[in-house]
């Protein structure tokens, strides 16, 4: 074991400054995916509100809408009601799921890729590449004294970040209401508070986060890094540097002259490239690491500089540590994708997918509750017979008007009456929810028990659509 | 915030130590980001600005009011002000509209059965109940014996002049006589009544009760208002002594007690209490009670 050295260190003691990172451009085709990813991402975040989706003419036509004032969340053909928010749950289940599946075939795919913090962080270097130039020229501005020209560049940039982060929160605020309606009254000034004070917000954490924050979050604020150090394992593909290859790392003119002495050299020529790329700063050859959001670019930057040194590509890779070790065994890779642990997250996506899929196609398309009148439980007529009252919640989801037959099933004797309505024809609006007040009588002599279990059935007689709830009947 | 101290270097990763030790076992140095402790200032600062704007110290009696001079109280106040102003405009609609048009119009009729049922959990319930089953000598709203009617137009009556009221010249009145207090009938005489009146309502009598005697007293006295075989009178608010509904009780002491003092219940007036388009939206509710059963034509 090592032991503890007592020595006088230059400390910083509890608190840390943020280095920041200077992350050099790359070309590559990790870089060509993310910039496709980008695009597609953002496109759909940007343009999804604008989307439109006919409903007929009492609901709303936007295809992407929580409707917070109603009650309603709309996606395309799919219509919520708040009382199956519970779909969410799946919904949650096969997205954690996914991230699973996808963290133990090939390790953080949604941080390197698809994660807002990456995304939003990837276009906000790009803004700063454009207007700064790249990390040497970025590194010299931070340097230099204050001049026109740094001044003049760093307006620019930071105009540009507030533009797309004013138009990040802009974008947010479309899906809680018809997009081009709250457009016109955005630029009218007329919209509520609430919009501009969400737009405001969005925009300062999109500024913040993407423009300075950056690689910190994913380092101190995300908690999926820690989590997902807990669930990957061995065969994981992940961003790897092959020591097995790179070491010991020298230049290209030292390796030839040891290898003529025939000592072992290694394929890295420790030209930092892969450092300097690195949005998080980190060196990958240190190994599978917190700070690793496993975008690829360090491959991207590794291959092309093998490439130039016409040495084979793949020094980095998507690998793993035990295939590192099997190489240097002399033994072959192995590539175990289909293992238990993928197994069971696809099943586990494939089942709930499944359940939902169910369950949203034979959802019915009305309901009914019933809830017995508490205070009193039953009330005596003139001529002797009982009666129990219940407050009926008839819902209608289709977005045209119905009207339900309302009936109650296990008292043959029964009187079924609703007050101020007809029982044979309640209607509801489109796409509405009603409470009737529905009045059971028998008469005393058809009285069997204190507490009778019923049904209470609607119907509508042109679809035949029906639903139940069960209730009692409680006589004295 | 940097100093150069004595700091232990922990040779196997390089990081120093904070200097803590527990039982040999020492702490390395994980640092926070400084930006982390600038924000944990930034909190800090803001709170000066919540002494400043907000209610915060209290002090001996009171406390710092703040710049804003903001209360919950007052907020609470403000909203209930907001939310009565636009209660009353869509009451609008149910202030012009007749009381079949608001029970025929879906639209009217559901806002005037929330608004009722609101009222009448405020000004009814503590009598009648917080469903409207009433109890004893309180009448139960949702059967179909109605004392003064059951139509619309009786409860809106009802409603607004009361019954017995004394602040109400137009309130509904009659008396039942006092009969044994005001030495009206004999104590032989009521408890005869009293068990003839039970027949009517098909309940057995005492077994040595004189039901002639009982019969020839019930025509004499109660037949006026009650009606020859006892159906009660809604116009006087005359009880209907056949049923099974009573008011007060059905056991031949209650009847004594009913005919011997007699009950003569009050309800209050509510005009000048409530506005009249909540007097509106409290039948529509009280009639729906009960789906007007027992209303008459």
């Amino acid at each position: 074991m090592k032991t503890l050295a007592l020595e006088p260190v230059e400390d910083d003691r509890l608190y840390a400054p943020a280095k920041k990172v200077y992350p050099q451009s790359v070309k590559g085709r990790f870089r060509r995916l993310k910039w496709g990813l980008l695009v597609a991402c953002l496109g759909v975040y940007y343009l999804l509100p604008f989307v439109r989706w006919d409903r007929g003419p009492h609901l709303p036509n936007q295809a992407v809408l929580i409707d917070l004032a109603n009650g309603r969340f709309y996606f395309f053909f799919i219509e919520l009601w708040p009382q199956e928010v519970y779909y969410f749950t799946g919904l949650l289940i096969v997205a954690a799921m996914a991230l699973f599946l996808a963290n133990s075939v090939a390790g953080r795919v949604w941080c390197g890729y698809l994660c807002p913090q990456t995304v939003w962080t990837d276009l906000f270097l790009a803004v700063e590449r454009l207007v700064e130039g790249d990390r040497r020229e970025r590194i010299k501005l931070d340097a230099a004294p204050m001049s026109f020209d740094k001044v003049r560049r760093r307006v620019l940039k930071h105009f540009l970040w507030l533009m797309i982060a004013w138009w990040t929160g802009g974008a947010w605020v479309l899906y809680f209401s018809d997009a081009p309606t709250l457009v016109r009254d955005l630029a009218t000034f007329r919209a509520p508070l609430s919009a501009y004070l969400w737009i405001g917000i969005l925009t300062f954490t999109t500024y913040a986060l993407a423009g300075f924050m950056r690689e910190q979050v994913c380092l101190y604020m995300c908690p999926w890094p820690r989590i997902q150090a807990a669930l990957t394992d061995q065969d994981a593909l992940n961003v790897t540097y092959r020591y097995d290859r790179g070491e010991p790392r020298m230049s290209v003119k030292e390796s030839v002259k040891t290898a003529a002495a025939g000592l072992p050299a290694g394929a890295c020529v420790d030209c930092f490239q892969c450092v300097a790329v690195c949005p998080t700063g980190i060196d990958i050859r240190n190994g599978s690491q917190l700070g690793c959001i496993q975008c690829g670019l360090c491959i991207d930057a590794c291959d092309t500089v093998m490439t130039k040194i016409d040495r084979p590509t793949g020094l980095i890779a998507y690998d793993n540590d035990d295939n590192i070790e099997r190489r240097l065994a002399g033994k072959p890779v192995v590539s175990r994708i289909v293992r238990p642990r993928t197994i069971l997250y696809a099943a586990i996506i494939t089942l709930v997918g499944g359940i939902m899929t169910y369950v949203l196609a034979t959802r019915q398309m009305l309901a009914v509750s019933s809830l017995h009148d508490r205070s009193p439980l039953y009330v005596v007529l003139k001529d002797g017979s009982i009666r129990n009252n219940y407050a009926i919640r008839l819902s209608n989801k289709r977005p045209y008007v119905r009207g339900f037959q309302l009936s109650v099933e296990g008292l043959p004797a029964a009187t079924v009456q609703v007050a101020d309505e007809p029982a044979e024809a309640v209607v509801i609006g489109p796409d509405r929810t009603r409470e009737v007040r529905l009045l059971v009588s028998v008469p005393a002599d058809r009285v069997t028990a204190p507490s009778v279990p019923i049904k209470i059935r609607i119907t509508d007689p042109l679809d035949h659509e029906t639903a139940v709830a069960s209730d009692h009947f409680i006589a004295p | 915030m940097s100093h150069t101290t004595e700091h232990e270097v922990d040779q196997a990763t390089g990081k120093t130590t904070t200097g803590h030790q527990w039982d040999g076992i020492k702490e390395l140095n994980t640092p926070l980001p400084r930006w982390w402790l600038w924000l944990f200032y930034a909190c800090i600062v803001w709170s000066f600005g919540y002494w400043i704007v907000y209610p915060s110290w209290p002090l001996v009696s009171g406390y710092t009011s703040g710049i804003l001079n903001y209360s919950a109280r007052g907020k609470l106040a403000e909203d209930v002000q907001t939310a009565n102003a636009i209660r009353l405009k869509q009451a609008e609609g149910l202030e012009n509209a007749s009381l079949e048009s608001i029970v025929g119009n879906v639209q009217l009729r559901g806002m005037a059965l929330a608004q009722g049922k609101a009222a009448f959990g405020d000004n009814c319930a503590p009598c009648h109940g917080s469903g409207g089953g009433g109890g004893r000598g309180f009448p139960n709203l949702l059967d179909d014996d109605w004392l003064w009617g059951g139509k619309l137009t009786d409860i809106q009556t009802t409603i607004t002049h009361g019954i017995r009221s004394p602040t109400d010249e137009s309130t509904r009145v009659s008396q039942m006589p006092a009969f044994g207090r005001d030495k009206l009938l004999k104590p032989d005489e009521i408890r005869a009544v009293a068990n003839y009146v039970r027949t009517l309502a098909k309940l057995a009598p005492e077994p040595k009760a004189d039901l002639a005697k009982g019969k020839t007293v019930f025509a004499d006295n109660c037949a006026t208002c009650h009606g020859n075989e006892g159906r009660g009178n809604p116009e006087l608010g005359a009880p209907n002594l056949t049923d099974p509904i009573w008011l007060y009780g059905s056991d031949v002491e209650t009847i004594v007690t009913t005919i011997t003092n007699a009950r003569n219940g009050v309800m209050p007036a509510w005009a000048g209490r409530l506005d009249p388009t909540v007097i509106k939206a409290l039948t529509v509710y009280v009639h729906s009670l009960g789906a007007g059963s027992g209303a008459g034509k």
